[in-house]
């Protein structure tokens, strides 16, 4: 009885937001997709929308495509052999997979961040500094600020401040990870994809980052893999739920966390299967 | 309580006497284990210490003898009894380097190739040929660089190569021989670079060449300088093939091109037919060579443990 009534009050303050909120542009559109390892077929027939400026999470258990999935939008598959893919990506409605896309620049507006960090073997600064180097020519004095503002972004700063010359290597995990979208967001991309970016931090680092991605909607358009699902409805707008390959229901995080339209959603955020 | 006085007193708690035996057999098993192990090892340094005193034992009339001015003079010249050892250390050095400018780059684009571009069907047999060149014995590589590698060079650029053979030939063969080894530790120290960093360095919008000079090949920065190093030793001491084609000119000469010796090809002509002066003289140069590696491997240790420390 209780549960009947927070559902509704929950759906009444969704339909609320929906009426107030203005519409939302879609910034990645995913025209059924398939994408064949060899012979497996990894994606199947998954048509998307991904919207600017909000937090997309797509949540399954593991094998399910979403990283596969998420991997497509920068193509980084093309760094490897055997993958083909059928179907349209669109970003800003235009398909990535044109020939004709330099794929430099479309990495350079589609960032990413990896479940392990991978901070490059050079100072603190040069890591951040590296990426904005490759595209932009700044003056000493822009590139210096333009860092400070992507540590600052990336709430690493004050912990980082004084020692910008050290090894990029030698900071805690959780720094670490904290310095990989640092990078990744000093060249301004337009999306960031995050692939479990916190599945092997602690729960302190965790929400560090989970704070940072709610502040970076403001500007970017995000879309995070995550394995837990309580994250997945703390900081995502939208969720996606995919099994086998499969785009089984995408629809507002709190939709999906209360009525979802499908009983295999429902099966997998109750903890039935996973 | 009692329980406890026990456990406290004796360390171990409450044992059977079987028990007890068969703990103390298997303790006094290991201490003979670790000193088999300890032996062995010990057997290799003392192994190493033999040779030095040897080396240096036999050599000793040369040294007594010609003093620094072994490390000066500029010939060696058997019959009137002047032996310098300056010739066969410059050609020795010389060859070396030259290979070594060669064979790095040759080396490394190989490895980058193999591991970055290559396509697949093609990279196990690629990685299989190279590993081959390495087991092609050295007096083959001697007699092609006699039979083909010097009448070519003589033929196509008379000016700088007037004989053919010589230091910078020699230098050539070390270099080709030297490939396999640089590349193959070039190939799997690159290897070990995890692939989430390539992803990375990609994600970012680098590329290859970037992601190649920036990130990758200082990962393994320590590994591919200890590739190098493992061919640069292997130079120093080459023998075979160096003897066929350096020219075995006994004067110094301060060309690059030019006929020249090297310590290994200079004992290895004389040694077998050598006696008295002559002989210790050759036994100081094999102590100078020895002493050469030795130094460079301990320089490459000093590189290898900076390059570490660092990313620790």
């Amino acid at each position: 009885m209780t549960a009947d009534i927070h559902l509704d009050q929950k759906r009444d303050a969704g339909a609320v937001e929906a009426a107030a909120a203005p519409q939302v542009a879609t910034k990645l559109r995913v025209n059924d997709l398939n994408l064949y390892y060899g012979k497996f077929q990894a994606i199947k027939n998954v048509t998307m929308e991904i919207p600017e400026r909000q937090v997309t999470a797509f949540i399954g258990p593991s094998g399910c495509g979403k990283s596969t999935l998420i991997r497509c939008f920068n193509r980084i598959h093309d760094l490897y052999e055997g993958i083909r893919t059928e179907g349209q990506i669109l970003l800003d409605e235009h398909d990535i997979y044109d020939t004709g896309i330099d794929l430099n620049l479309l990495r350079s507006r589609v960032g990413m961040v990896f479940q392990k960090p991978t901070p490059f073997p050079m100072s603190v600064f040069d890591n951040v500094a590296f990426g904005i180097r490759l595209y932009e020519k700044l003056s000493a004095r822009d590139l210096e600020e333009r860092v400070e503002w992507a540590l600052r972004k990336a709430a690493l700063w004050n912990e980082v401040k004084d020692k910008l010359k050290q090894s990029g290597q030698a900071l805690s995990g959780g720094q670490q990870q904290r310095l990989c979208i640092a990078r990744t967001i000093a060249v301004k991309p337009e999306v960031i994809l995050l692939d479990e970016p916190t599945s092997a931090l602690d729960p302190i680092s965790t929400g560090y980052i989970e704070d940072l991605i709610n502040e970076l909607k403001k500007d970017y358009t995000i879309v995070i893999v995550t394995h837990n699902m309580q994250q997945a409805a703390r900081i995502s707008d939208i969720t996606a739920f995919m099994y086998l390959g499969s785009l089984i229901e995408c629809d507002d995080t709190t939709k999906i966390f209360t009525q979802p339209k499908e009983s295999r959603t429902e099966d997998y955020i109750t903890g039935r299967y996973g | 309580m009692a329980t406890t006085n026990a456990i406290q007193a004796s360390g171990l708690g409450h044992l059977s006497d079987a028990t007890r035996k068969r703990l103390q057999r298997k303790a006094r098993i290991d201490v003979w284990f670790e000193r088999t192990l300890f032996a062995f090892a010990f057997a290799v340094l003392l192994l190493l210490g033999a040779i030095i005193a040897s080396l240096m034992f036999s050599s000793w009339p040369a040294i007594q003898r010609y003093g620094l001015d072994f490390f000066t003079e500029n010939r060696w010249a058997a019959n009137v009894e002047v032996f310098g050892a300056l010739p066969a250390i410059y050609g020795t050095l010389l060859t070396s380097f030259i290979a070594i400018v060669i064979a790095v780059p040759v080396s490394f684009g190989i490895a980058i190739f193999l591991t970055e571009q290559c396509p697949g069907f093609l990279r196990q047999p690629l990685s299989t040929l190279i590993e081959l060149l390495a087991g092609i014995p050295s007096i083959i590589y001697g007699m092609w660089g006699m039979e083909v590698l010097a009448p070519l060079l003589r033929t196509w650029f008379p000016s700088v190569f007037p004989a053919g053979t010589g230091l910078a030939t020699a230098g050539i063969i070390l270099a080709v021989m030297i490939i396999p080894f640089i590349t193959a530790v070039a190939r799997d120290v690159i290897n070990t670079v995890p692939a989430v960093m390539r992803e990375s360095a990609y994600g970012l919008g680098c590329t290859t060449w970037e992601v190649t000079r920036r990130v990758i090949l200082p990962s393994v920065k320590g590994g591919l300088v200890g590739g190098v190093v493992l061919g640069l030793g292997r130079a120093l001491g080459e023998t075979m093939a160096v003897t066929f084609v350096i020219g075995n000119n006994l004067f110094l000469s301060t060309t690059l091109t030019g006929q020249g010796t090297s310590i290994a090809a200079l004992i290895a002509n004389q040694f077998s037919e050598s006696d008295g002066t002559q002989r210790s003289a050759l036994l100081a140069l094999g102590l100078i060579l020895f002493l050469i590696t030795f130094a460079v491997l301990a320089f490459a240790r000093y590189l290898l443990r900076n390059s570490t420390g660092r990313h620790a």
